[in-house]
């Protein structure tokens, strides 16, 4: 993928609680060490976070319990005041907002959709999705048209006047991404939106995730604590621990290339076919035979089948149809047995 | 003082500190025993207050009224316009309301007044609140509801009742709108939360009584004063659950609208109010029953209906209209109870249904509604010419005073002997020792042993506020009178916890029982306090004796509830480690369930302490010597400094009892390593 335009940009982003959390950033030069902030009394959330997203990217942040992830996502869009660092949106620098722009760029331009969803008990699906916009002043009949697409995006068509305690999990948390789209943020935030729900329900979820982002190409920030979740979705992750970054990367980056030995525990047990794309194992150059052809940045889980019954190499193919190298079965056969 | 506080977190502080306190405990008790035997000879100072070391308090407080009436000025006005500006807020609605529901609409006054509309026939009043009941609980609650209002007026108490109804309807809104507006602020404002909780709790503990003296100065004797005192009696608690419901909205809604771009009033109205409305309900009801109650007993400063009945049956000791006016006062709690716990109950659903007929015409979206309005119009037009169906024919009245009067009588006549037998011994045994021994007991004894109390359980903070307070009480005088409450309100959760910790035992294990025992103690704590007299002074006459039937009556609900609850938590799995290692039935109870039931029993006990308390005051009127006698004799005089002095005095009680109760529950979930309370 071409390198695109960042989105977002946190630079050296510190969200530290207690009192007097700025000057004491301010008077270590920006980076207090352990001893400085316990002797201030002060416990750091988010310590020292650069990233980017990029434009139309899933960037997913991973972490456990505790290692600051939710208070990340939650600098970014301001709902809670960062220590030091600077927050860029489209190039602005958030931090200098007045909370009146604040109301105008939440209301236009970010989503978000929450792990216990949200929703409001006293309003029916369609007045939960109509919600951001009825905020927003927009008259009865423009809101609740708008409403219905989503709901219909979401496939809940038909329980629009139900009220959420009617609904089930999954079904609430199509609710909530509706109501997150419905004023096509730019930016769509998305906190654990999946770890409320039963494991098959997560499954399908994610799958109608992934076929909404297919369509709708959002700038996402997606948090997750489920480290299946974030290979499966994202196109890159950064792994989180103890309020700092470990590593950010793609997928195959993580598992192939750990920088920290926090990082290599978690990928250890990932299989590997799971991550790697074809071109990672293909033969640059080489010819494949027959008119059958694989694409390079498919993963190797998902050609495994068709390449069984291959007894000559196949041909690899980029995003253009060009073909720019060939993978024998042998070699797929390799990743998988590594488990 | 680090270290005597660690107390708190039980640090190994080693023996010397544990040998410490013991110390002191002995110290205190062996100081307070000697004064107790001998103090009088070498220290009458230390006994009895000495008088000439009070506090002129009473003295200062009344000169402040007095000021504030005739000489306070905010400059374009006078406190006095105030007072009257605001009465006059009241009594407009007020007005209306009586007039609708009791009095009819006149033009002019006295006996020239012209009626030119009559109140609502007692039909429509009664469709009206049966068609509340269908649309907040359904059709048995729709029964339920008119038949409690039928018998208002088949029982001859309709016109009474509805003065008390009109009162309730002008207290309940501008109590709640109050409480709702206090509540967000305080929840806005930690500090002004800060500011307001000391008076909160002083407001919710200084006895009804004493709420009635400054207001019975300020607004004068009449339905608005007595509106008014209902009106801040009932608001505290909806201040408190106000702010309580609002912390209580997950803070993924209030991310919620922030993110969706909410201004300040949007969040407030289309977010967090919406979302914490199950709890905000909760506190409606509350203030509802809470009007309730002191409407009664505001008729002592003029509110008139169902309260003036009783007081006057009381004072006459005319058993039979008592009892019956006692009987309308439950069934109208009873029936208001139920409609309001129905709407806090279900309030989706009607949304829901509302939602889904939007577009519906009127009849079909507001059925209830639209009956209603048809049944006020109908009845009000044939009432015109038809009068049974405009107010209730007396002769059609049932009575059932004199059967009352009959069973009175029969107990009296067969069984005075043995109740007096009873009673006598109780009183030649029990009570007047007690009360003797609690009246001799040194005061500074007893202040250093409270002080120590307070230090033990929680630290410094509370030992100085327990001390503090409880020589406030002996510096204004009020020692002597104090004590006596002690004694009444000692004795009455004695017997309370005899009755009740058993009841609680038997019923916690038994499903069926503890239904049983469920809806009798809801009843129970629905009835308004007043009510709990009638029948006990018609059997015991009047008393120590029959207050302290009255306070048991009325405070037993709390330590039964808290026992059930805490024994029926008990996680199942411990008594089944307790089965598996051969525990006889007795064992587990006693070893296990009633041992981790202990900070919630403590705490019932503590609920109890603080309705008995209450209940004590209002037993002046059956003859108690207690601080509750001195604020009602401050009432008859319109005495404001003697009112609100014995009224703190009592407020000090009940904190004093409240704070070290609370401090002991703590101690215990601490050291049984359960969660901390959540604030009941």
């Amino acid at each position: 993928m071409a390198a695109a335009e960042a989105k977002l940009v946190c630079q050296s982003v510190w969200k530290v609680y207690g009192a007097r959390d700025r000057e004491v950033i301010a008077l270590s030069g920006g980076a207090p060490d352990d001893a400085t902030l316990a002797a201030a009394r002060l416990i750091p959330a988010v310590r020292d976070v650069t990233l980017d997203v990029r434009e139309g990217e899933i960037f997913v942040i991973m972490g456990l319990s505790g290692s600051g992830k939710s208070t990340l996502v939650r600098c970014m869009s301001r709902l809670v005041e960062p220590s030091a660092g600077r927050i860029l949106f489209a190039g602005r620098d958030l931090l200098n907002a007045t909370p009146r722009e604040m109301i105008d760029i939440r209301r236009h331009r970010m989503g978000m959709v929450f792990q216990h969803f949200a929703l409001l008990p006293h309003l029916s699906v369609l007045g939960n999705v109509a919600f951001p916009l009825e905020v927003q002043g927009i008259g009865h009949a423009a809101r609740e048209r708008r409403a219905l697409d989503m709901i219909e995006l979401v496939g809940l068509d038909g329980r629009e006047n139900d009220y959420p305690n009617q609904l089930s999990g999954g079904q609430q948390q199509r609710v909530g991404i509706a109501r997150s789209l419905a004023v096509e943020p730019e930016l769509w935030f998305l906190d654990e939106p999946f770890s409320a729900l039963d494991p098959l329900i997560r499954r399908e979820m994610q799958d109608e995730f992934l076929r909404l982002q297919n369509t709708l190409r959002k700038t996402i920030v997606f948090i997750t604590h489920d480290f299946d979740e974030a290979i499966r979705l994202a196109d890159r992750i950064a792994i989180m621990k103890d309020g700092r970054i470990e590593q950010t990367g793609t997928p195959e980056d993580l598992v192939m290339r750990p920088a920290t030995p926090y990082v290599a525990e978690f990928t250890r047990d990932v299989p590997k076919a799971k991550v790697l794309t074809v071109a990672s194992i293909m033969q640059p150059g080489g010819v494949g035979e027959g008119t059958d052809t694989i694409r390079a940045d498919a993963k190797i889980v998902a050609v495994a089948a068709r390449l069984r019954e291959a007894t000559a190499p196949v041909a690899v193919v980029d995003a253009a149809g060009v073909r720019v190298g060939s993978v024998a079965r042998d070699a797929v056969v390799d990743v998988l047995l590594r488990g | 003082m680090a270290l005597s506080t660690s107390i708190d977190t039980h640090a190994p502080t080693g023996p010397l500190r544990l040998s410490a306190i013991r110390l002191a405990w002995l110290a205190v008790l062996g100081a307070t025993i000697l004064l107790w035997v001998a103090g009088d000879r070498f220290a009458p100072w230390a006994v009895a207050y000495p008088r000439a070391w009070q506090i002129p308090a009473m003295q200062w407080i009344s000169a402040v009224m007095e000021w504030l009436v005739r000489r306070a000025h905010f400059g374009l006005f006078t406190f006095t316009d105030l007072t009257r500006g605001l009465a006059a807020i009241i009594e407009v609605p007020y007005r209306a309301v009586l007039s609708l529901l009791s009095t009819g609409f006149r033009i002019g006054e006295g006996s020239n007044a012209i009626p030119i509309l009559p109140p609502l026939s007692w039909i429509a009043v009664t469709v009206t609140a049966g068609l509340l009941g269908l649309y907040s609980g359904g059709r048995r609650l729709a029964l339920f509801v008119s038949a409690c209002f039928l018998y208002l007026a088949v029982f001859g108490q309709w016109q009474s009742a509805m003065v008390t109804l009109a009162s309730i309807l002008i207290a309940v809104p501008f109590g709640v709108a109050g409480g709702l507006m206090l509540g967000l602020a305080g929840y806005r404002w930690p500090a002004f939360e800060r500011a307001m909780r000391p008076v909160l709790d002083l407001m919710q503990t200084v006895p009804v009584f004493a709420y009635l003296v400054p207001i019975l100065f300020l607004f004068g004797f009449g339905p608005v004063s007595s509106v008014v005192a209902t009106i801040v009696y009932a608001m505290p608690p909806m201040v408190r659950i106000t702010i309580l419901a609002l912390r209580g909205v997950p803070a993924e809604i209030r991310d919620l609208g922030a993110m969706t771009g909410c201004t300040r009033r949007q969040l407030t109205w289309k977010i967090l109010l919406p979302a914490a409305r199950p709890g905000l309900m909760v506190g409606v009801n509350q203030v509802i029953m809470l009007s309730l109650n002191m409407v009664i007993i505001a008729s002592m400063i003029g509110a008139g209906g169902l309260g003036f009945d009783v007081l006057a049956a009381l004072r006459r000791l005319d058993i039979g209209a008592g009892i019956e006016a006692g009987v309308a006062i439950v069934v109208l709690a009873v029936a208001l109870d139920r409609l309001s716990q129905a709407f806090a109950v279900d309030t989706e659903t009607r949304s829901r249904l509302a939602a889904l007929k939007r577009s519906a015409p009127l009849v079909e979206r507001l059925p209830n509604l639209v009956t209603a309005l048809a049944v006020i119009l109908a009845a009000g037009v044939v009432g015109l010419f038809v009068a049974p169906v405009q107010s209730y024919p007396a002769a059609w009245n049932l009575t059932t005073g004199s059967f009352w009067e009959n069973v009175v009588g029969w107990i009296n006549v067969n069984y005075f002997d043995q109740i007096d037998a009873f009673k006598n011994m109780l009183l030649l045994n029990v009570l007047v020792p007690t009360k003797r021994f609690l009246g001799e007991l040194p005061w500074l004894g007893i202040v250093a042993i409270l002080a120590l109390a307070g230090f033990a359980l929680s630290g410094l903070r509370l030992a100085i506020l327990c001390a503090v307070l409880s020589l406030l009480i002996a510096a204004t005088g009020q020692w002597e009178k104090a004590m006596i409450t002690v004694y009444l309100c000692g004795i009455s959760v004695f017997f309370a916890c005899l009755i009740g910790v058993p009841v609680a035992i038997f019923a916690a294990s038994r499903e069926g029982a503890w239904r049983i025992v469920q809806g009798v103690i809801d009843t129970l704590q629905t009835l308004p306090s007043f009510v709990y007299l009638i029948p006990v002074v018609m059997l015991f006459r009047v008393g120590d004796f029959t207050a302290i039937l009255a306070v048991v009556a009325y405070a037993v609900a709390p330590v039964i509830r808290y026992t059930a609850l805490g024994i029926r938590r008990v996680d199942p799995q411990l008594v089944e480690a307790g089965i598996v290692s051969g525990c006889t039935p007795f064992q587990i109870l006693t070893k296990i369930k009633l041992k981790l039931a202990l900070p919630e029993i403590v705490l019932g006990l503590n609920q109890t302490i603080m309705l008995s308390l209450s209940m004590v005051v209002i037993t002046a009127l059956v003859g108690t010597r207690d601080l509750g006698q001195e604020v009602y004799i401050a009432l008859t005089k319109a005495d404001v400094g003697r009112g609100i002095v014995a009224g703190l005095a009592v407020a000090f009680l009940a904190i004093i009892a409240d704070r070290l109760l609370t401090a002991a529950a703590e101690r215990l979930r601490f050291r049984f390593g359960l969660a901390p309370a959540v604030a009941a």
